[in-house]
């Protein structure tokens, strides 16, 4: 298996031109997979041929893209801008559902609506770098450690061992409080630092278990270079690993910045996150659970979303999980 | 087994070490002046300040500071605050609560998770299975912060307004019943995990060649399911709860936030404005130590489940 499995770098680009998937191939389920003996029928190719198949992947896709165009371009949904402070009218405050107010409004009587759809940039952009960060820092120090194992190995090891005993939250809560301002770049750096040594743990693991193929053994024995070996046939026999966990971890990141702007060290105001209307609907919330509940909603959908997506990217990308 | 244990907790010190070091660190990085803090807006005798600066080591280099605590840590002295309380009277206080919180969360989470994904793996592939990993997703997906506020609303508020007076809707004051909504909150997300690890690592040993066997003996299901597979499937599960019981310690204070409970995260939050640098680093520093304890034990709790497993 692993054989076939050595030059998926190529075919990523590949599965992701051709449009047809293995013929004659039966529903999930029904018939043990057949051996992989084409170059086409690569891990990655496989894993989009049943990922379009899956509904929770295209529940999941469908849902994020709808988020993805609200964080780009949110005056596609409300016409109402919520930094402009003159939209609010405190006259107004804690009003129900209405035709003009859809959600109703706040505290302040500001459109719920808007804000909630306002908010959906900051999530997703924390979600996304974080995300981002925490793999290639992850990956790229397990990716080091477990090739060439050693002293660089010790080191790295000791210190992630280090930063799993810290509770995540409490940490993230002390680094932010470091900073005088909190915005999306501080809450960014706070869940990265806390959230790489997860990725580094699994790159590691997999590039341990990978050194030992037989197609690395051959290709050190054809005089390939170490960074050669490295990235053209480790990484990509490792990497869906790290794929798998990030897309988890992305939800739990938007969680993770709700949770600490609520509790007031992530975004502050003027800046519009779901975590701090929560926190601002608080005090109010028996009355009015309005300016409350709907940021919650949207909230909750973007992380069911992408933890959805994750576990479709897992069920597809390792079958044996199944 | 003695020689393993002593092993395992000396393989412990660097990681105490580092963790409280990076904790220090930060402490000592928070703007602000700790004893400003503590006069508030008032001004302060310059020689009191001098004094109170002398005797908490605050005009030493970080690491000489750092030194000066450690050396009492090690003594079982968790230094002062500022204003002279001893550490450890702080937190015994603000750790009974959370340990309440976490130790009540980590029970549901057992009893649900355990229960649910015996019940999904007994039914795999049928409907139920399916609807209890759609109810593990939803679960998983939705945050505290939401959970939270809605479990307030719906049975704190909501059903004793409806005359059914279950479950208090903040504080402590109502003992053990006051744990019981805030405890299933932060066990949420938990108990779907444990729910989805119980029903995987079940379905794969019920298929295995000694549940036939066993069955094929005669033996009532009720005995194939409790001691041949149950007992199998348990490590994974051991693992998962021995790991979350210091998830959800540090993480239960947007938690304890919601439902107004005085524990470990409401008072870390304050000490942090406070600068009280051995108050934080106090709490971390026992956190880290019950996060290294219940590894060592579900560690050694293998060897029970499988006599397998020996240590030397």
């Amino acid at each position: 298996m692993s054989d076939t499995l050595a030059p998926a770098a190529k075919q990523v680009r590949r599965g992701r031109r051709g449009k047809h998937g293995r013929p004659g191939r039966l529903r999930r389920g029904r018939v043990p997979r057949a051996p992989r003996s084409s170059r086409a029928a690569s891990l990655w190719t496989d894993a989009w041929y049943d990922l379009r198949r899956r509904p929770l992947f295209i529940a999941s896709a469908v849902l994020i893209g709808v988020l993805l165009t609200m964080a780009l371009f949110p005056s596609l949904f409300t016409s109402v801008n919520p930094y402009d402070a003159t939209t609010c009218q405190l006259a107004q405050a804690r009003q129900g559902v209405s035709g003009a107010h859809w959600f109703g409004t706040d505290n302040l009587g500001c459109d719920v609506y808007a804000r909630t759809v306002h908010g959906a940039r900051n999530s997703i952009v924390v979600g996304l770098t974080a995300t981002v960060v925490t793999a290639l820092v992850g990956g790229l120090l397990g990716l080091l450690a477990g090739f060439t194992g050693g002293g660089l190995d010790t080191v790295l090891s000791r210190i992630t061992e280090i930063f799993f005993a810290i509770p995540s939250i409490l940490g993230a809560l002390l680094i932010l409080a470091v900073f005088r301002t909190g915005n999306v770049w501080t809450v960014i750096l706070a869940l990265s630092v806390l959230a790489w040594p997860m990725t580094y743990r699994i790159m590691r693991a997999a590039v341990i278990t990978a050194k030992s193929q037989d197609y690395v053994v051959a290709a050190r024995a054809l005089g390939a270079s170490a960074p050669r070996i490295m990235f053209r046939h480790i990484l990509p026999n490792a990497v869906a690993s790290v794929i798998v966990v990030a897309t988890i971890n992305l939800g739990g990141f938007i969680a993770a910045e709700a949770g600490l702007s609520f509790l007031g060290v992530g975004l502050r105001s003027p800046d519009i996150s779901w975590g701090l209307m929560i926190s601002d609907a608080r005090e109010r919330f028996l009355e009015a659970p309005g300016p409350l509940l709907f940021p919650a909603l949207f909230l909750s959908l973007t992380v069911l979303a992408f933890i959805m997506l994750g576990d479709a990217v897992r069920d597809a990308l390792d079958p044996k999980l199944r | 087994m003695g020689r393993y244990i002593i092993r395992r907790l000396i393989q412990a010190i660097p990681v105490l070490l580092g963790a409280t070091l990076l904790i220090y660190a930060i402490v000592f990085a928070l703007p602000g002046d700790p004893i400003a803090a503590l006069a508030g807006e008032k001004r302060v005798n310059p020689n009191v300040v001098a004094v109170l600066r002398e005797q908490y080591h605050l005009n030493d280099p970080f690491l000489v500071q750092y030194w000066h605590y450690l050396t009492g840590l090690f003594g079982g002295d968790f230094g002062t605050t500022f204003a002279g309380v001893p550490v450890t009277d702080i937190m015994a206080g603000k750790f009974q609560v959370t340990v309440n919180l976490a130790v009540t969360a980590l029970v549901m989470e057992a009893v649900i998770g355990v229960g649910l994904g015996l019940y999904a793996a007994l039914r795999h592939g049928r409907a139920q299975d399916s609807m209890v990993l759609a109810a593990t997703l939803v679960l998983i997906s939705i945050p505290v912060l939401v959970t939270g506020f809605v479990l307030q609303l719906l049975l704190g508020v909501r059903l004793r307004q409806a005359g059914i007076d279950l479950f208090p809707v903040a504080g402590v004051a109502e003992g053990w019943r006051s744990y019981l909504l805030p405890g299933f909150v932060l066990a949420g997300t938990s108990i779907a995990y444990l729910t989805r690890l119980t029903r995987n690592s079940l379905a794969e040993i019920l298929r295995t060649d000694y549940i036939r066997t066993a069955v094929a003996k005669g033996l009532s299901r009720r005995r194939v399911v409790g001691r041949h597979a149950l007992r199998n499937a348990l490590i994974p599960l051991v693992t998962y709860l021995g790991a979350d019981l210091g998830v959800l310690m540090g993480g239960a204070v947007i938690t304890e936030t919601i439902f107004n409970l005085p524990g470990i995260g409401q008072q870390l939050f304050s000490s942090v404005y406070l600068r009280e640098q051995s108050v934080v680093v106090g709490i971390v520093t026992v956190l880290v130590l019950i996060y290294i304890l219940a590894n060592l034990v579900v560690d050694l709790l293998y060897a029970v489940l499988d006599p397998r497993i020996r240590y030397e």
